[in-house]
C-alpha cells in the first residue's frame, strides 16, 4: 500500500495550514491531530468547543417513493417511523446478520439522507442499490463536505432550536447548510453538510468563534471511546451481529415484531437464545492502557479480544471495551488483560466511561 | 558530558561510571501525550537492542530499548505518576533509566549532528 495514493477533502490545505499531521485513514489523507495534541483537542471538546473535518465519511441521498421501506430491507432500524427533521442510528446487516456497517440516516421531508463509515462507502453504497425498487435511488453525495463542531459550547454559538438527533436546513455565516444536532463525542453538538466548495469558508469561520479550537482523528476516537461508541472495522465487522455488539437499541419495535430484513433469523435467533460473547467496557487497573486486539482472560484462558481501547483524558484512566464470554459480562466481573506477556488486571465496566451530555 | 544518541531515538548521556537514558525531543513529539511508562527492574542485566521499557502515548504504544549491554542502576520513579515529563522534558526531567554499561559501546551511536541528519532522513 506504500504507492496508495490517499484522497483529501476539501479542507486538506487548511488542515496543513494548521499544523495538522496527517495520517492515512480509510484513504484519506486525515490529520491526526494538530499542534495542540490529541490530550488538549480531547479536554476542550469536554470543556469548550473542537472542529472535526469528517468529510471522508459517505453522504448520500435515498430518494423516491418507498425510499424508507426499501432500506428498511437492509437496516432493523425504524426508518419508516423517522418524522421529518428527525435523525437516527443504524446498522445494515448481511445475511448472517452479521453488521456491514452503521451509520445515519435522516428524514430531510421528501428525501432521506445516509453518512455512513469512510472505509464502508463501497460496500455500502452498491449494496443499498442492490435491494432499491424501480423509482427509489441511491445518490451519493461526493462533492458535499462534513464538518463536526462538538462541545458543550456549540449550542451557544450556533443556536439551531432542534432538539438531540433534529436536522434541518439552515445557513451559518450566509452559508447554507444541513446541520444535525448529533455527533460521535458523547457531546452536544452539530454535524454540518456543506457543499465541498464552502467547506473551506464555513470551517474558517467556525475556527473564529470564540472558544473552538481544531481538533483531529486521535480525539475523536479518544472521545467516541469514552462515549462508549463503536468504531466499525474495530467494535463492529460483518461476523458481528447486533445482538453481540448490544446494539439491540437500535432495532426497531416494529421491526422486531415483524423480523422482515436480511439476516433477521440469525438476530432473533441470538435474541432468543442469548449471544455467545458480549461487547462490555473493561476499565484496566493501573494506568497501562489495553490496545485492540489485546487477549482478554479469566483463569488462564482466553474469554475474548479487546476491540477498541486507549487512555481516556477525561477520565484520567485507560478505558477499553471488547467482547467476553457473556457469562463474564457482569458488571464488576474480574478479568486479566494480556498486555505485552503480562496479565493486566481488570474489571468489566458500565458505558459509557464518560456521561453523555446530549441535548435531550 | 557528551550525549549520544541511538537510530531509535534514545539519548544517553555519560555521567562517571553511568549513562542516563531517555527518548528524545523528536521521539515524544510524534508519540504525543505520554500516559504510561513501565520501566525496567534496577539490577537487571540488558543487552544493547533489547526492548526493556514501553512509553504510551493516548494513541500508541512504543518500546525503549537498551542502547547499550550493561546493568540498570537506577529508574525514574518520577515518571510512573508522572509520565508527561516525557513530553515536558524529554531530555532533562523526563529521563527513564541509568545504565551502567559493560564491554564496548555499540558502533552505532551517533552524536547530536549525526541524530539530527538521522531525523531528517525519515522525514
Amino acid at each position: 500500500m506504500a504507492d496508495e495514493v490517499l484522497l483529501e477533502t476539501p479542507l486538506a490545505g487548511l488542515h496543513r495550514e494548521l499544523g495538522g499531521r496527517m495520517v492515512p485513514f480509510a484513504g484519506y489523507a486525515m490529520p491526526v491531530q494538530y499542534p495542540a495534541g490529541i490530550m488538549a483537542e480531547h479536554l476542550h471538546c469536554r470543556a469548550r468547543a473542537a472542529l472535526f473535518d469528517v468529510s471522508h465519511m459517505g453522504q448520500a441521498e435515498l430518494v423516491g417513493e418507498g425510499a424508507a421501506a426499501a432500506l428498511e430491507r437492509l437496516t432493523p432500524a425504524d426508518v419508516q417511523a423517522l418524522k421529518p427533521g428527525r435523525q437516527r442510528y443504524g446498522l445494515l446487516l448481511n445475511e448472517r446478520g452479521g453488521i456491514v456497517d452503521d451509520f445515519m440516516v435522516a428524514n430531510l421531508g421528501g428525501r432521506l439522507m445516509l453518512v455512513v463509515n469512510a472505509s464502508r462507502k463501497h460496500v455500502d453504497f452498491p449494496l443499498i442499490e442492490s435491494v432499491l425498487p424501480a423509482g427509489v435511488r441511491l445518490r451519493p453525495l461526493p462533492d458535499r463536505a462534513l464538518l463536526a463542531l462538538q462541545g458543550p459550547e456549540v449550542a451557544g454559538l450556533i443556536p439551531t432550536g432542534m432538539s438531540f438527533m433534529g436536522i434541518g436546513a439552515l445557513e451559518i455565516a450566509g452559508i447554507p447548510v444541513i446541520a444535525s444536532r448529533s455527533g460521535y463525542t458523547g457531546e452536544d453538538g452539530l454535524e454540518i453538510s456543506v457543499a465541498a466548495e464552502q467547506a473551506e469558508a464555513l470551517a474558517r469561520h467556525l475556527l473564529s468563534l470564540p472558544g473552538v479550537m481544531p481538533a483531529g482523528l486521535g480525539a475523536r476516537d479518544s472521545l467516541r471511546l469514552e462515549a462508549g461508541l463503536c468504531l466499525y472495522g474495530n467494535d463492529l465487522d460483518e461476523d458481528t451481529n447486533p445482538v453481540e455488539a448490544a446494539l439491540v437499541w437500535s432495532m426497531g419495535k416494529r421491526r422486531r415484531m415483524a423480523w422482515d430484513f436480511v439476516g433477521a433469523e440469525p438476530v432473533r435467533e441470538a435474541l432468543d437464545n442469548g449471544p455467545k460473547r458480549l461487547r462490555v467496557g473493561i476499565r484496566p487497573e493501573g494506568r497501562q492502557p489495553a490496545r485492540a486486539h489485546t487477549a482478554v482472560e479469566s483463569g488462564g484462558a482466553t474469554v475474548g479480544e479487546i476491540t477498541s481501547g486507549g487512555f481516556g483524558p477525561s477520565v484520567g484512566a485507560p478505558v477499553a471495551m471488547g467482547y467476553v464470554r457473556r457469562d463474564l459480562a457482569a458488571d464488576g466481573t474480574s478479568l486479566e488483560l494480556r498486555v505485552r506477556d503480562k496479565a493486566l488486571p481488570a474489571r468489566v465496566a458500565p458505558t459509557p466511561f464518560q456521561p453523555h451530555r446530549y441535548a435531550r | 558530558m557528551t550525549m549520544k544518541f541511538t537510530k531509535d531515538h534514545e539519548w544517553l548521556r555519560f555521567e562517571g561510571e553511568a549513562a542516563t537514558v531517555g527518548i528524545t525531543d523528536h521521539a515524544q513529539n510524534a508519540l504525543g501525550d505520554v500516559v504510561f511508562v513501565d520501566l525496567p527492574e534496577p539490577g537487571r542485566e540488558v543487552q544493547a537492542g533489547e526492548a526493556i521499557a514501553v512509553v504510551e502515548s493516548v494513541k500508541a504504544a512504543s518500546d525503549v530499548y537498551a542502547p547499550v549491554t550493561g546493568k540498570i542502576v537506577e529508574v525514574n520513579a518520577a515518571l510512573v505518576d508522572n509520565p508527561g515529563l516525557v513530553n515536558q522534558a524529554p531530555t532533562g526531567e523526563g529521563w527513564f533509566f541509568r545504565i551502567a554499561p559493560e564491554g564496548e559501546l555499540p558502533d552505532g551511536l551517533m552524536d547530536a549532528d549525526a541524530y539530527a541528519s538521522h531525523v531528517e532522513s525519515l522525514a
